[in-house]
């Protein structure tokens, strides 16, 4: 069907981390914000005042649950196109609308050329494809490649739309092919992962798992948890004589 | 096979960029809204973007911010003036033009005003502009204005004033940058939403430790290091245990206890006596202390003495005083406050509280911060550094909506202070025009006495009452409608918005016969008790007319309120408009800089609307209200907001707006207005800020440049220190009125309530809800969480919004789940002593076991905001307002008082208690209302393609 590019210049992509990321939809909507008049315009809506609204999203948050108990947490995973380095939607595209680009590996739908066959979403296991009722064909992630090239924005600007908006800087984008790229660089420090890796796709995209929580040593101040019997007074006479001596001073 | 395609990479984004405020919630930051010229000439946003220079934002936006298109585009919104014709509640108007409108509502309001000013009730909701609309009432002459903080925030607010002179609320902030460990009390996502997620970012990316108390592990919690999971309203309790740790592990911050608190104050211990408990004073009427060095008691207030923070003192009259410091040790040392005595209730161990207390001593003082930087306190004495302790907190919501909140409010600052935090490095940072004296120096204004027709008020309503002299009284009658500043409710800083539509319908304390409301939707999820206050809204006499005789209302969209009024005055979307927020109000400062901003309309409206601050200065001005019309009785204001924004002087030299006053905009804080000053706004991003000179920067409270800085920007009167209130002596003056003391007495049912509750140190106690209801029968704990992508009623309607999240689920533990045979998707009944609700459950295990939760504001009511019938925000989306009463149960005496904190009267949301049960098979909530008419709005298009007319042509 169609065929990927033996290698990319760039391997362009995001880094995701999941311990500063608390669920706040910025990403999602920003994304949306920019897409729908974007590259893919527009990203429809269905029913968007009724019963059952629905519409192309490039980018979902989900925030579940992990583990039971005592042991459990709450997860916040902001779900994309990872622009995988060998991913079966492109080669599944009986049209070659799906593509992969050279220079920089994002993964494309050429909407001119998409028939909406759905084979792509049904080829890729994270889901990150999506249908557009209205246009009858397939939308995703672009790595908003309408903007990270633009000339016309200023510099700092030429980023994916969600990173722009992410307020609390869990989301960063940058070349994960060059090991000396700031993206990859954190990867590396933080123990950044592919998802799925067992599918073999090479998942360009890596989320940074949570850190080890801080850790804040007790002070040598705190005396131990049972009260000594009281042989030098209350603990308000006591504090009273330390007060009295420490302003003495 | 097939070769890329062509990309444009360098299309515009749109033909101009325009920046102004934010409007998505009350966080107000910067925003970049780039425009494109549709095929009408007409603009259309194409893009909204954080603004990167903003002091707020940074340049980042959240996820309402984002979505703020489909706000702007919404289908609920109103196109013109509205009158009612049919009956309240049908959503049968008839649309008017402005001119009948407004001559309509000047009428009604001219002849209240003509008769008897107090029968007009104005209340505003989630508006930004209460200098202005209390300037306005003012004006008016009625005693009956207040903003919503009643229901929203003021025990954050009043708790922190009355403490520090700043608050949690809007007036300060983590110092982001330099904290070490940072605690977050009963925060889901109120205000500050951006710059807590920034903040954050930054102590994860610093491994600072963050603590997240909350009864919900979600958001913030949910990423914090460690999560303590609290039984509602004990958060007192935890932090009670904190400090009787610190006390007990003597780990407190003597030196700046000394320097900065009335912690060496002496207070008169002479039980029965009517001076019983305040401060000792010298025949100057300062405070005194007991001065070490001179080995006498000398003035509080005078500097430069070696104060002692222990010991029995005589006074000139031969009694005896003790200093603050010894009363608030033997408070917090007590056995109820250790750790062992409180763990149980508050549902956490009591080695993690003393862990935790230990923690903190070890941040704050093995962990200090140094600052090579110079200052100067207020006695003059010159210090080489800045020391910090690196322990910061927040606290909203949580801690707010309980009845025990503004003593749990003052005793988090306790903690703070105790440790030496505040406004030191790492700690929490004062924000400009703030800290203010503590309390601020500003009586509340109102008691009918005083309200004469065609007469403005003597001063402004909202002030902080020192005792019971300063309260609003008729006789022993509440002044206000809402009985704020009444023995109900004394120091109610905000009023209580959530009183006036019930006791307005009840004539209790009397009848009105305008009810004057803007941005509320006090018909829905802004109530309490929502069928008693759509009956309240509807009930009639017997004569067969409204009780409440005329409701006129002011809102930019279709909500549940619109129906219920008789007169509706359209306002703009955010885009739309002219804003104003300004340092009299609640500005946009940050720690390091004064900071005030605007929106101006970057679109004007298609539709038949107006600014509701325009619309009411051109009341002012058709009433004649002084302030806003000349000598000669013409309006001063012509212009609108904008005229009023550039050219009212409250002060001479003092307005809204403190950037580029003076006729060349050369002058900041002070100076004549100067006309091109909103340009320079726009011009600037839609806003001005000025830094704060870096040896000014912490100790606002008691640093002689911050002072004289703050001086000479109109935001102080004087330079005298702001001294921190560790015991509050004002309760201590109602609480000997209670005990019998004085002129002013409180009535025979409020006594015992004010003697319990009005302490001068802050302590626990149960709310009000758990005290009164048979708590067996009730044993959950029920609150509600904002999400991060909604804001109150307006997100849930915005077409992008309500995709993530179209009906709320009442998050249940699973442990409760597994009692009651539920999961995930079932139904339950919900009770409380008010009413029940039929809902729908999910299973969590990151909340607290006794604890149910839902988030707010997203179940709607049929017919409003436009959408569908079977829209699943009104069919399975629930509010838990209906279960909360707004008057607590009948107590000794027969008196039902209001179900709010005591002290402040701030609505006790999250003090409910209930009841859960399984429920048999159901697919829709109960109750469910009938559908209210929707005012031949157009029906709401079945598909959004936005976004098309932006198509590259391929």
């Amino acid at each position: 069907m169609t065929t990927l590019p033996a290698t990319t210049d760039k391997k362009l992509g995001l880094v995701i981390d999941l311990d500063t990321c608390v669920g706040c939809h910025a990403c999602a909507t920003s994304c949306k914000e920019w897409n729908t008049g974007g590259y893919s315009a527009p990203l429809t809506d269905q029913d968007p005042y009724g019963a059952d609204p629905h519409g192309a999203w490039l980018n979902r948050i989900h925030s579940y649950e992990v583990g039971e108990g005592a042991g459990s947490r709450t997860v916040h995973f902001p779900r994309s196109c990872l622009h995988c380095e060998e991913p079966d939607c492109v080669t599944v595209c009986p049209t070659g609308a799906s593509f992969k680009r050279v220079e920089d590996g994002i993964v494309l739908v050429n909407p001119d050329t998409c028939i909406g066959c759905k084979l792509c979403s049904w080829a890729c296991p994270y889901g990150a494809r999506e249908y557009d009722y209205d246009d009858g064909v397939m939308k995703k992630c672009t790595l908003c490649v309408d903007r990270i090239y633009n000339e016309t924005i200023p510099e700092e600007d030429r980023v994916p739309a969600c990173v722009r908006a992410c307020p609390t800087g869990a989301r960063s984008f940058g070349d994960l092919g060059d090991p000396d790229s700031a993206v990859s660089q954190k990867v590396a420090a933080r123990g950044g992962f592919d998802l799925l890796p067992e599918f073999g796709y090479k998942p360009v995209n890596k989320y940074l798992p949570p850190r080890k929580p801080a850790s804040v040593t007790a002070s040598a101040r705190a005396a131990p948890a049972e009260p000594p019997v009281e042989a030098d007074g209350s603990a308000a006479e006591r504090l009273f004589a330390w007060a009295d001596r420490v302003l003495s001073r | 096979m097939g070769r890329e395609p062509a990309i444009d990479l360098n299309v515009p984004v749109g033909d101009r960029v325009a920046q102004t405020t934010c409007y998505m919630c009350a966080c107000r930051c910067g925003i970049n809204v780039h425009l494109r010229d549709g095929p009408d000439g007409k603009p259309v946003v194409r893009y909204i973007e954080g603004n990167r220079d903003h002091p707020v934002n940074k340049g980042v936006l959240c996820g309402k911010g984002s979505a703020g298109i489909m706000q702007h585009y919404s289908p609920a919104r109103l196109r013109a003036p509205l009158r009612r014709t049919g009956p309240r509640g049908s959503g049968e108007f008839e649309e008017i033009s402005w001119d009948e409108a407004l001559s309509l509502a000047t009428e009604w309001l001219g002849t209240v005003r003509k008769s008897d000013p107090k029968r007009l009730a104005f209340f505003t909701g989630r508006d930004q502009s209460q200098a202005l609309t209390g300037f306005w009432a003012m004006k008016y002459g009625t005693p009956n204005f207040a903003a919503h903080g009643g229901f929203c925030s003021v025990n954050m607010a009043a708790g922190g004033l009355y403490t520090f002179g700043g608050a949690f609320w809007e007036f300060g902030q983590p110092d982001w940058d330099r904290t070490k460990y940072f605690m977050l009390f009963g925060v889901a996502e109120d205000h500050a939403s951006n710059p807590i997620k920034i903040g954050i970012g930054k102590l994860k990316e610093r491994g600072a430790k963050v603590v997240g108390i909350n009864p919900v592990r979600t958001g913030y919690n949910a990423i914090a290091d460690e999560w303590v999971g609290i039984r509602p309203g004990t958060d007192g309790l935890f932090v009670g245990a904190l400090i009787h740790e610190l006390f007990r592990n003597q780990t407190v911050d003597l030196d700046y206890l000394v320097r900065y608190t009335n912690a060496p104050w002496l207070i008169i211990d002479d039980p029965g006596a009517p001076d019983h408990g305040l401060f000792a004073r010298g025949a100057d009427g300062d405070p005194l202390l007991y001065d070490q060095d001179s080995g006498t008691l000398a003035s509080a207030l005078a500097g430069g003495t070696s104060a002692a923070l222990t010991g029995v003192r005589t006074l000139a009259d031969g009694r005896t005083a003790r200093p603050v410091f010894m009363l608030l040790a033997e408070r917090f040392l007590d056995a109820q406050y250790s750790p062992e005595a409180v763990a149980d209730r508050i549902g956490l161990e009591a080695g993690a509280i003393r862990r935790i207390a230990a923690e903190l001593a070890r941040v704050a003082f093995e962990e200090e911060i140094v600052l090579d930087q110079p200052w100067t306190d207020w006695t003059g004495r010159r210090h080489e550094t800045m020391i910090g302790r690196p322990i910061s907190m927040h606290a909203m919501r949580g801690i707010s909506a309980h009845s025990n909140g503004f003593q749990t409010c003052r005793m988090i600052h306790i903690l703070q202070i105790l440790l030496g935090s505040i406004d030191c490095p790492g700690g929490f940072r004062y924000k400009p025009p703030y800290p203010k004296q503590a309390p601020p120096w500003l009586l509340p204004h109102g008691a009918l006495c005083d309200v004469r027709p065609q007469e403005p008020l003597g001063g402004p309503h909202l002030g902080f009452p020192l005792g019971p002299e300063h309260l609003l009284l008729d006789g022993d009658q509440p002044s206000r409608l809402d009985k704020g500043f009444s023995w109900d409710a004394p120091m109610s800083a905000h009023g209580l918005m959530h009183m006036v539509i019930n006791n307005a319908a009840k004539a209790d304390p009397y009848g009105i016969e305008v009810l004057f409301m803007y941005m509320a939707n006090m018909a829905w999820n802004s109530s309490m008790n929502v069928p008693g206050t759509l009956d309240n809204l509807t009930t009639k006499d017997e004569a067969g007319n409204y009780r409440i005789p005329k409701i006129i209302y002011s809102d930019a969209y279709y909500s549940e309120m619109v129906p219920y009024a008789d007169l509706i005055l359209p306002d703009t979307t955010y885009l739309e408009r002219w804003d104003c927020i300004s340092l009299l109000d609640r500005p946009i400062s940050e720690a390091d800089v004064a900071a005030d901003s605007i929106r101006w309309p970057v679109v004007e409206p298609d539709r038949d609307v107006r600014g509701f601050q325009s619309v009411l200065i051109d009341l002012a001005g058709r009433l004649g209200l002084p302030g806003f019309v000349d000598d000669k009785g013409a309006p001063k204001y012509p212009g609108g907001y904008p005229d009023y924004m550039v050219n009212h002087e409250r002060q001479p030299g003092i307005g809204p707006l403190a950037g580029w006053r003076g006729a060349d905009g050369d002058k900041t804080g002070i100076g004549e207005p100067n006309p091109d000053q909103l340009e320079r706004y726009k011009a600037n991003g839609a806003f001005f800020a000025t830094h704060i000179p870096p040896e000014a920067a912490y100790f606002k409270h008691a640093n002689k440049a911050y002072l004289e800085w703050a001086k000479t920007m109109g935001f102080r009167g004087e330079t005298s220190p702001t001294i921190f209130q560790l015991y509050c002596e004002p309760l201590q003056a109602f609480r000997l009125a209670a005990e019998g003391h004085g002129k002013h007495q409180p009535p025979e049912r409020a006594r015992k309530r004010i003697a319990t509750y009005f302490d001068p140190l802050p302590f626990w106690y149960e709310p009000f809800e758990g005290q009164m209801v048979d708590t067996a029968r009730f044993p959950l704990h029920a609150i509600t969480q904002r999400p991060m992508h909604m804001y109150h009623s307006w997100g849930s309607q915005n077409a992008w919004l309500r995709q993530i999240t179209t009906a709320n689920r009442l998050y249940i533990h699973t442990s409760v789940g597994k009692r009651i045979g539920a999961k995930d998707d079932d139904w339950v009944w919900l009770t409380s002593h008010q009413g029940r609700v039929k809902c729908q459950v999910k299973l969590m295990d990151g909340v607290n076991p006794h604890t149910v939760w839902t988030w707010n504001a997203i179940g709607k009511r049929r017919g409003a905001w436009a959408l569908d019938d079977d829209a699943p925000e009104s069919k399975q989306g629930f509010l838990l307002n209906h279960l909360i009463s707004e008057l607590l149960p009948e107590g000794g005496g027969g008196y039902r008082y209001s179900n709010s904190d005591p002290i402040t009267g701030q609505a006790a949301w999250f003090d409910l208690r209930v009841a859960i049960e399984k429920a048999d098979g159901a697919y829709e909530t109960v109750p469910r209302f009938e559908p209210t008419g929707t005012a031949d709005l157009p029906p709401a298009p079945d598909k959004l393609a936005f976004g098309k007319q932006f198509r590259t042509p391929r």
